[in-house]
């Protein structure tokens, strides 16, 4: 190696900082260009890997296009996880400190499901989320908003036998970036989830409905297509609303697969 | 093996959700203890599989999350509960680990044997990092069985670069191994 590597949060600023207009309208005229090739017959992935837009993915993307194999055995299985390996209160955010931490108590649920609508079921769902005021406890993170000594925004859990999840937290709040000159993301919880094959590991972002900055945001529209992003965005769900406690959203979370099964078919398949 | 569902599964129903970057701030929220021992270190067996990351401009990437899964040295699929919370002697066969300042990344783990017979033996690999928009999967394909590696069928499709791109080198410590998301060499990425 020839010269130190460069700090990681001075790398963070992208180094052309356009306008919000100028992103906006890359974003609007990628959209319509993945969108006149999927016309033309093209299969395009669900999220775009070259997407200028997000500033540091025009270094990071790889040109070639991926490829398409077969999964082999290892690939069709994926690491065992079980009730255990997870403690129960590891699922609520806001009783990891002495105190209770600031801002909109809520909750979030849905089901772990597979391409066929199936429940997925003992499988390790992990989450991470700025606070109420926007801000991440990670040591890079340099937005001037307050931490909350109460609230680190990690949690996680393994899937029930019906594929169910459920979190205890606060409602992060919307977060500036260097992306470009006044970015701001969406509120956001970033998802880690495991499948029953590696294939089918993902990790991704939950939004909230109705966020104002949805068409502002490069990493919500590497998505090209509306109804993808809009399968991110929980829903409010009343009936989880808890009186006098905490507002309730609920997400599913789709795996895509299994295109193949590992298993064995069952007695009487052939 | 062909990667088809089984017939009477009929069309997919339901659309899978889409992926997105890790983003900068994913260590607090993804590291766990021992978390890249998925060997315990210097235990029988035991190897170092390492490498850097590196993008488009030659720079190494330092806020990549690797993740290894794979096979025991037998060929078998680890069934073991117990990567997320390791006991200090259980094979797991899965790891994760973040990238240091200098984009490198390491594990202590085992050398996969082949799940079939005459399959070259691999380890399955998926790439995370700020400003990668989705996950990437690949493999690092053990570079000992040569007759194995010729004789595979995706190995041979592909050019002298992309297959190098795959197949790790042998270190005395075990094997190491670098990806390049993007350029020269750049490392053959996955789709199934």
């Amino acid at each position: 190696m020839t010269e130190p590597a460069a700090a990681p949060e001075s790398l963070l600023a992208s180094p052309d900082q356009l306008t919000q207009r100028e992103i906006t309208q890359e974003i609007v005229d990628l959209h319509a260009a993945f969108a006149a090739r999927e016309a033309a017959g093209e299969t395009l992935p669900a999220t775009m890997l070259d997407f200028a837009p997000y500033r540091s993915s025009v270094l990071r993307h790889p040109t070639k296009n991926p490829k398409l194999v077969d999964p082999e055995t290892i690939e069709l299985r994926s690491p065992a996880y079980g009730q255990r390996d997870v403690a129960a209160i590891e699922s609520d955010l806001t009783i990891q400190h002495a105190g209770e931490p600031l801002g909109e108590r809520m909750t979030v649920q849905g089901r772990l499901l597979d391409s066929w609508g199936r429940p997925v079921a003992n499988q390790l769902v992990e989450i991470w989320q700025a606070n109420a005021a926007g801000r991440y406890i990670h040591q890079r993170d340099q937005h001037p908003a307050p931490l909350d000594p109460n609230f680190t925004g990690a949690g996680r859990i393994v899937t029930n036998e019906r594929g169910e999840y459920k979190f205890t937290t606060i409602k992060p709040g919307p977060y500036p970036w260097k992306n470009h000159v006044n970015a701001w993301r969406p509120a956001h919880i970033h998802f880690s989830v495991f499948g029953t094959g590696f294939t089918q590991r993902i990790v991704t972002q939950m939004y909230f409905p109705g966020d104002p900055l949805f068409a502002l945001d490069p990493i919500y529209n590497t998505i090209h297509r509306q109804r993808d992003r809009d399968n991110l965005v929980a829903t409010y769900d009343h009936d989880l609303t808890t009186p006098e406690f905490s507002t309730g959203y609920r997400w599913d979370i789709v795996v895509d697969g299994p295109d193949a099964t590992w298993f064995e078919p069952e007695a009487g398949e052939h | 093996m062909a990667a088809v569902a089984p017939a009477h599964w009929g069309p997919k129903t339901h659309d899978a959700t889409a992926g997105q970057t890790v983003g900068p701030f994913f260590a607090y929220g993804t590291e766990f203890e021992r978390m890249n021992e998925i060997a315990f270190p210097h235990s029988p067996g035991a190897i170092v599989l390492g490498g850097t990351v590196f993008q488009g401009d030659g720079a190494p990437i330092p806020d990549a999350i690797i993740e290894v899964w794979g096979a025991d040295v037998d060929g078998s699929i680890p069934r073991a509960r117990g990567s997320r919370k390791r006991d200090g002697h259980t094979f797991t066969g899965y790891g994760r680990t973040f990238t240091d300042d200098e984009g490198h990344w390491e594990f202590w783990t085992r050398a996969p044997g082949a799940t079939e017979p005459g399959r070259p033996a691999f380890f399955a690999v998926i790439v995370y990092a700020r400003g990668l928009p989705s996950k990437l999967h690949t493999r690092i394909y053990l570079p000992d069985d040569e007759a194995a590696l010729a004789a595979d069928p995706f190995l041979a499709s592909l050019d002298d670069d992309e297959r190098a791109s795959l197949i790790a080198t042998r270190t005395p410590e075990g094997l190491r191994h670098d990806f390049r998301l993007q350029g020269e060499h750049e490392t053959v990425f996955l789709a199934f």
